[in-house]
Order: structure tokens, then sequence, then C-alpha cells
């Protein structure tokens, strides 16, 4: 199978006729009616998508779902725990769902929808259940918000890594569901009650502690993204969804919410998604992503000529909007403001696009986000210097340099 | 002022909790919208606007038992409230880790592949240099945790197949392991919550709070 760092829709080269009409294989897949009148997938030859003239031969008619088009094949680089989005594939800030990041401990369960309930008790008035049926009769909220793994940083000695493989584990959609604060209301949450236990379905019961306050400022439960019903891989039917926090306080396949005057301290608060800072400590129910950008065109594997071209990234924090990118061209010695592409939201990913002319000399690009707190992306030195030896640790967030050589390569500039 | 309405006509005490919730929530994202320059998201609150017309209670959803709760409610806090009847002894344990949790942790806990459970002499410092060097002896604050978590989870291939008396037996055994607990421990409900583990002072709560300075 051909490596996704060969094939770079941001930049492409012709495709050949012989390429694409090599072997038998598979173009695209496509809805077709069966003799029973049941409707199933089949896929579909290259040949018979890519006619020599599309003016002289009917296509495709209508179908039941859309497909790619055959010529573009963004993918999720997987691991055995996680799959990365690749974010130099895509366009704006939308995360396509099927492109959305996964990271789950007990691999992705299968819930019947209709079998499904949500255990609410612990410090509240009345102990309750709710179906999904039930959920759904509430005031639905939807947001536009970024979703990020903690642990989402890789960096590569040699610099052949893409922006998928260093920060692929953040993704953004527009979640739909019902606010933590209106089930609050509904079973009474106590005033004792400072924490709750979020509580999964999966085979690892995955369990975080969270506190009541952040319920109430803007959790929420999801059972939808981009529109349709929430993925699988993101917690079908529904799952905890807590804006700017890392990923894995946002509970998927929720079952139980327990309230508690304390937290849990379960193994993923404690063992895991806690890291060391100086002094030998140890940093505690770090909830909050920092500010971070990365730049996902131009990027490795790209080629780049000498010329135009126009840098284009995205920037996030979990603490609010971002306000600011600045992007350098050389190496760091001066920063320019890229233009934010509207909407800029709160906790989501922000598109930024900055026009450079290459004169076709080495250097590196990098860019830096900056949020309405006035936080600064700092650089991995920086980092370093401020947490000791957590490199690639737990909310790792640093700047990303893409060095661009003479023949115009993009490599990643690998950290010190 | 709607709220007030609808609270005359309640006579329940949680109604009150309920929208004393909702207060906090509005008022939150009215500060919120203040203290900065551009409103904070308020359409992703409940605003007042939103709530005005509210029900006291949108009655969805149902009662649950306590017998239902009890079916689901298996989580331990590290006072030992959770934690079940039964008992077991370090030699217990070793018996069911070699069967169950040596082809993945390695024969002694060190060996792996998969996590490393058990400090070894030289990495016994805290806050250890790689997250492989984690374990439980240098790394976890909580005793209380191991039992919740190799219930919850544990064995990776079959989780929630173990007997409570085997997950006490495995804590005690993996406890012992590490040099936390006496070989002729037994552990239970009693004497878990008790265990006080080497790293439990070294966890400080997050200090970041945005603004420039980098942590």
């Amino acid at each position: 199978m051909k490596s996704e760092t060969e094939d770079t829709p941001l930049f492409h080269k012709p495709l050949s006729r012989r390429k694409l009409l090599g072997g038998a294989a598979t173009a695209a897949v496509v809805l077709v009616q069966t003799a029973v009148g049941k409707t199933v997938q089949a896929a579909i030859p290259e040949a018979a998508v890519i006619p020599d003239d599309p003016t002289k031969k009917q296509g495709p008619l209508p179908s039941e779902l859309g497909t790619r088009s055959g010529y573009e094949k963004p993918v999720r680089k997987p691991s055995d725990t996680s799959s990365r989005t690749p974010l130099q594939d895509l366009y704006g800030t939308i995360t396509p769902a099927d492109l959305h990041y996964e990271r789950h401990h007990g691999g992705v369960p299968t819930i019947n929808p209709e079998e499904y309930e949500l255990y609410i008790h612990g410090l509240v008035e009345k102990p309750m259940k709710f179906t999904l049926k039930d959920l759904k009769r509430f005031p639905a909220f939807s947001r536009i918000c970024f979703l990020e793994c903690s642990g989402n940083f890789r960096s590569n000695p040699v610099g052949k890594i893409t922006p998928q493989e260093i920060a692929g584990l953040t993704s953004q959609s527009e979640w739909t569901g019902v606010l933590l604060s209106t089930l609050f209301r509904e079973v009474g949450v106590k005033p004792n009650a400072t924490w709750f236990l979020a509580e999964g379905s999966d085979a690892a019961v995955m369990t975080r502690s969270i506190p009541v306050k952040k319920g109430l400022q803007d959790g929420m439960i999801a059972y939808a993204q981009n529109g349709e019903a929430i993925r699988p891989e993101q917690g079908y039917p529904a799952r905890l969804f807590l804006p700017g926090w890392e990923g894995n306080t946002s509970v998927k396949w929720l079952r139980r919410l327990e309230f508690s005057d304390a937290p849990f301290m379960t193994r993923e608060e404690t063992s895991k998604y806690t890291e060391p800072v100086k002094d030998g400590k140890i940093r505690q129910f770090s909830f909050d992503m920092d500010a971070r950008s990365i730049i996902t065109f131009p990027a490795y594997p790209v080629q780049v000529e000498k010329g135009w071209i126009e840098i284009r990234g995205i920037a996030w924090s979990g603490r609010g909007k971002i306000t600011k990118v600045e992007v350098s061209t050389d190496a760091g010695k001066t920063w320019q403001l890229a233009r934010l592409q509207d909407p800029v939201l709160d906790k989501a990913h922000t598109y930024f696009r900055h026009l450079w002319q290459w004169n076709g000399s080495e250097t590196e690009i990098m860019s830096r986000a900056v949020d309405e707190t006035g936080y600064t992306q700092p650089t991995f030195s920086q980092l370093v210097a401020a947490r000791g030896d957590n490199k690639g640790g737990y909310h790792f967030n640093p700047i990303t340099t893409w060095l661009i050589q003479r023949d115009g390569q993009v490599l990643n500039k690998p950290e010190k | 002022m709607e709220n007030l309405k609808i609270l005359k006509n309640s006579g329940f005490n949680w109604l009150l909790t309920g929208l004393i919730l909702l207060g906090a929530a509005c008022t939150r994202s009215l500060t919120a919208n203040k203290s900065t320059a551009t409103a904070v998201v308020p359409s992703t609150q409940v605003t007042k606007a939103d709530s005005a017309n509210w029900p006291v209670s949108f009655g969805f959803g149902k009662p649950a038992t306590a017998q239902e709760i009890a079916l689901l409610d298996i989580d331990v806090r590290p006072d030992g409230k959770g934690l079940p009847g039964g008992s077991g002894t370090v030699l217990a344990g070793k018996a069911v880790y070699a069967v169950k949790c040596a082809a993945c942790h390695g024969k002694t806990g060190v060996e792996g592949p998969n996590n490393r459970l058990v400090s070894v002499a030289e990495n016994e410092t805290a806050g250890a240099e790689t997250s492989k060097e984690k374990t439980i002896g240098n790394y976890w604050p909580y005793a209380t945790t191991l039992f919740d978590y190799i219930r919850r989870a544990m064995p990776f291939n079959a989780p929630g197949s173990l007997t409570n008396e085997e997950v006490y037996a495995l804590t005690a055994f993996l406890l012992n392991a590490n040099k936390i607990i006496p070989s002729e421990a037994s552990i239970n409900a009693e004497t878990l919550p008790k265990v006080v583990m080497p790293a439990q002072k070294l966890f400080v709560p997050d200090d970041r709070k945005g603004g420039p300075e980098v942590r």
C-alpha cells in the first residue's frame, strides 16, 4: 500500500492515467440495490468512476450516502491505542467525523441506543436514569469546539514527520447535546457536591473525576457530531464533552455520573494524565489545554517551489479564543501577524493564513498562538526549562518549526 | 424573577437546589461577558433568556432505584468508600498474578511488555524520567486506586472477570512486590485505605492559570 506521505492533496502532482487505472484498485464505495431490494455497499473499480471523457458518459445516479472522490484519500494514522487526524489534508476547521482522532483504552463498544441509559446519582436530591430519547427531549445546544488528547505531541530525530504525526490527536466538530447544567437542575445536585465521577461503558469502564463547577460552566452530554449521530469511536450514543479540557475527561459511552464531595482518584487521574514537573512533583488534575498552533502547509512531506506560498495552519486554546497567531519565516528572528479566518470561536480550532514570497534560500518557518488570557505558545526549550524533564509528556504544546531546504523539501526541525 | 414565580408553586426542596445551580450558571455567564471585551460564548450556556420559560422540571427520565444503581456503582474512593467485603493475601495474589497478569506485565511485574507495575531499586526515586518507569511503587498516590482499576479493567483480555477476592489478592501482591506492605499482610476494606503510598506526597494540583507565564 502506498504510504500517505507520498500523497499530499494540498500540493498536487498530476496523476498519470496509467497510475489511475493500474491494477484492480478500488476507487470508491457506492450503495447498490440487491435483488431483494436491500441497499448494500459495494466497491466499484477506479476505471468506472474515472471515464476518458466525463461529458460522454452518464455518471452514477443519486445515492443514499455520499462518498469522497476517488482521488482524495485522507486517512487517520492508527496505532494500538489511537488514530490521528490527517491535519495536513484538511481545509478550514471542521474535521469530518470519520477523520476525527480516536483514543480509547478498551476498544470501541457496541451500544444499542434503545438500551442506553445514563444514571445520575450520589449527592443529588433525585437519583435518575435517562434514556437516549430522554436526553434528546431536553433543550439542545450546539457548539463548535476542538477536542485534544493531552498526550498530543510527537517528535522525530530525522524530521520526516507530518503535522498528523506531531499533533494529530486534535480534531474539531460541531457537537450537539444537552448541557450538564440542565441535567444538574433536573436531578437537584446538592450544594455539598463538588465533584462528579463520569464513567464510560467501554471495556476499560473509563472513569474521571470532574469538578461540578466545570459541568455547570459549559459541560455537555453530546449525542451528535457535525449534524449526525455521534460516531461509535466518539462515544455513540452519548459522551461527556468538556470544552477546552484534555480529551480524556470527555468520557465516551457515558453510563453514569456520581456526585461526591471529593475526587475519586481513579487510575486515569493518578497514574495516567498527570505529569512530573519541577522539584520531583507530579501535577494532577491539569485539565485545561494550553494555547497551541501548527502550520499544516507547507509541512513535511511536501516540496515547495520558489515564489508565493500561503502558509496555513490551525491555532487553538482551551482557555478561550485565539487573539493572534504570529508567523516567522526567518527562523524566529522576526514575527508577522497571520490573518485569522473568521469565525474565531471560543475553545475552537482557528484557521490562520499568511502570504509569503519564498526566495529559494534555506529557512525555517514557525507559528505561535496567543490566547485571550495573554498566554503565548512557548518554544520547546522554554517548556523544558519550565517543567524540567517532562519532554513529550502530557500538555506539551511547543512551537513546531518547519525547515525549508533549498530544493524545496520541507522537514520538521527536530527539537532539542 | 421568573424563577421566583415557579418556586412559589413548588413544594419540593430539591427544586430549590436546582434553581440555585441554574442561577449560578447564569451568573457565571454574565461575569464572563463583563470581564472580556468580546462575549464569551453566551449562546452555548443557559442564559436567562434561554431558560426564562423553563418549567421547574422537564420531567424527562425516571427515578433510579438503589438496586439499579448498585449494579453499576463500582467505584472505590481513597477513604475506602465503595470497597466490597472479602479479603486477599499476598500469597493468593501471587498465584492469580502468574496465571492472569504475567503475560502482559512480566513474571515479576517489571519485564513487560506492557506497563511496568513494580519499582526496582534504581528507579525508586520519585518523578521517574520516562513513563516506562512509572510504577505502583513510585507513582501511584492511593492504594484504593489499585483495587478500583484492577476490578474495572483487568485483565485486558477479560475485563471485569475477576472476583472481589481475586482483586483483593492481586492488590496485596502488587503492594508487597513494591515493598509497601509486608508479605504476611492481608488486604480488605478496612486495611486498604490505611496503606500510605510513597508517591502520595508528590502530587500537587494544577497551578497553570493561563496568562503569560509558562508552567
